[in-house]
């Protein structure tokens, strides 16, 4: 059995009387250690879900596991990143990353005997997406890709099983957030988490996943599942090779369909 | 340090010498008799020649307002965080908070004294009513704004809600707080006054209340300065707090 199954997974939003579909029937398999990107026109119900699977919201219909467990309630321990960083400003970016091991079991009860191991790791962490220097500056000291990759660190520091991407790199420049798929991926082949990346950007699905999920208008519902056969390590030079470039527009074709 | 920003730094002593020059001219140029309207040089005079009075009814006022706006720091932090934390505790108290926030604290004085009877208790508990309402509307307001994202995160690492309290809900409503007591501290001297004048026996309030009655207008207007002075310097005392305490908060000041 796979490591995230959603089964007939639909949820409807309730204000007052009227009722909104947000998303319709899905059903979708991932297995441990994939990595897989769901993308779609805007409004589609992608975050939805994210919502689902991490069950900050119960579905009101259908089924969601995750780890062989029936979703109902918060599962714990699993990596967030958005949008936006959602870094404390009143945390340096050492303490942000931290922050963590203050939640997770069993971190949480060692954490203050242990600090200085649990520093270590974090510094390492840090300097693996090129942050070392910067770990003691407050997160409104660095750059929006700075604090992206700080974002990152936070949400992979506990080593979570399921890591949850909610278009994390949205906010960037397109050089910057090249940069951070480069960044991602190298962080994805050295811990093989399993990755649900919700995106509008075909190439960063292509670059980043095992699988896409095409999601269609809302109520959305699951319209094409690609495997992105192209071996890793994926570069830049990739995404301008003949096959992803193919990959990406056969994506574009069927989310154009969703627009006519 | 250019002749630009030492102006700057000038300008309120400035306004206040003007203020205060043209004050004196009028006095001069209209011939106002004193009972009416002292003129400043006069009342600096008075406030000299009574120093050691003023000094004694100020600490009165000092200590029993302060006294107020501790209680009002501990019992605004308490509510606020209850209001913010919980939709319960706010739907329940908020409508009776606004309700009571509109009585006017003069009203309460005369109960308070048939309660603590005269003296510095009133002018304590008056303080307190008056500062009180400040700091738990931003406290709430700072738990209330939580980013629901910032909320995502901590849930799906499975924190509680003492825990998301503790470690962003508390630190988060600190500038909102630290932003209250600027407004609370002033209060609590309102607070203490009007005390001190409805029914005291001490207090700068006391002082000017009786100096008024013997036609001493000139000790009023000591009174007054004595009060406004007290007034500025715990409002900067706060704001030096504030400063200290939510650096990250002044960011772009720090960064820019």
């Amino acid at each position: 059995m796979a490591f995230v199954e959603l089964r007939g997974a639909s949820l409807t939003y309730a204000l007052g009387k009227e009722t909104t579909l947000a998303l319709a029937d899905a059903t979708l398999s991932i297995e441990k250690g994939e990595f897989v990107a769901v993308v779609g026109p805007s409004g589609c119900g992608k975050s939805t879900i994210m919502k689902l699977v991490t069950g900050l919201l119960p579905a009101t219909a259908g089924d969601v596991q995750v780890d062989g467990q029936k979703v109902r309630t918060p599962i714990k321990g699993v990596g967030m990143a958005f949008q936006n960083p959602t870094l404390m400003p009143w945390r340096t970016t050492l303490d942000n990353v931290l922050l963590p091991m203050e939640v997770v079991q069993p971190h949480r009860s060692r954490f203050r005997r242990h600090r200085a191991e649990y520093v270590e790791r974090a510094m390492k962490l840090l300097g693996t997406v090129g942050l070392a220097d910067f770990a003691l500056k407050f997160p409104w000291q660095l750059s929006g890709g700075m604090q992206q990759r700080s974002n990152l660190c936070r949400a992979l520091i506990h080593e979570p099983e399921l890591l949850m991407l909610d278009e994390p790199f949205g906010a960037l420049d397109a050089f910057t957030r090249e940069e951070m798929w480069g960044v991602m991926q190298a962080l994805w082949l050295e811990r093989r988490f399993t990755g649900i990346l919700v995106t509008h950007d075909l190439r960063e699905a292509v670059y980043l996943a095992d699988t896409v999920y095409v999601m269609s208008r809302r109520p959305g519902r699951i319209v094409m599942t690609k495997r992105i056969d192209i071996p890793r390590p994926r570069t830049l030079a990739t995404t301008f090779e003949p096959h992803f470039v193919e990959l990406v527009h056969e994506l574009r074709d069927r989310i154009q369909q969703e627009h006519d | 340090m250019t002749r630009r920003d030492a102006l700057r730094i000038a300008m309120p002593w400035l306004v206040i010498a003007v203020l205060l020059i043209v004050w004196e001219l009028a006095c001069i140029f209209f011939d106002l008799p004193e009972i009416l309207l002292p003129r400043p040089s006069r009342v600096f005079v008075v406030f000299w020649q009574r120093l050691d009075i003023l000094l004694a009814f100020c600490w009165d006022t000092l200590w029993t307002s302060l006294a107020g706006f501790l209680l009002a720091i501990a019992g605004g932090l308490l509510l606020g965080v209850a209001i913010g934390a919980s939709a319960f505790v706010y739907s329940g108290l908020y409508p009776l908070l606004i309700a009571f926030n509109a009585v006017p604290k003069v009203a309460l004085v005369p109960i308070l004294m048939i309660w603590a009877g005269v003296g510095a208790l009133p002018a304590v508990i008056t303080a307190f009513v008056i500062s009180f309402f400040p700091i738990v509307v931003n406290v709430a307001t700072g738990l209330a704004t939580i980013e629901p994202e910032m909320r995502d995160v901590l849930r799906s690492l499975g924190a509680s809600r003492t825990q998301i309290l503790v470690k962003v809900g508390i630190p988060r409503a600190m500038p909102y707080l630290f932003a209250s007591l600027k407004v609370a501290i002033t209060l609590a001297f309102i607070g203490s006054v009007i005390s001190e004048t409805v029914g005291g026996n001490r207090g700068i309030g006391f002082l000017m209340l009786s100096a008024g009655a013997r036609n001493d207008t000139a000790t009023t207007f000591a009174g007054l300065f004595a009060i406004a002075i007290m007034g500025v310097l715990m409002y900067a005392a706060c704001a030096l707090v504030e400063k200290r305490m939510t650096r990250w908060a002044f960011r772009g000041e720090i960064v820019g």
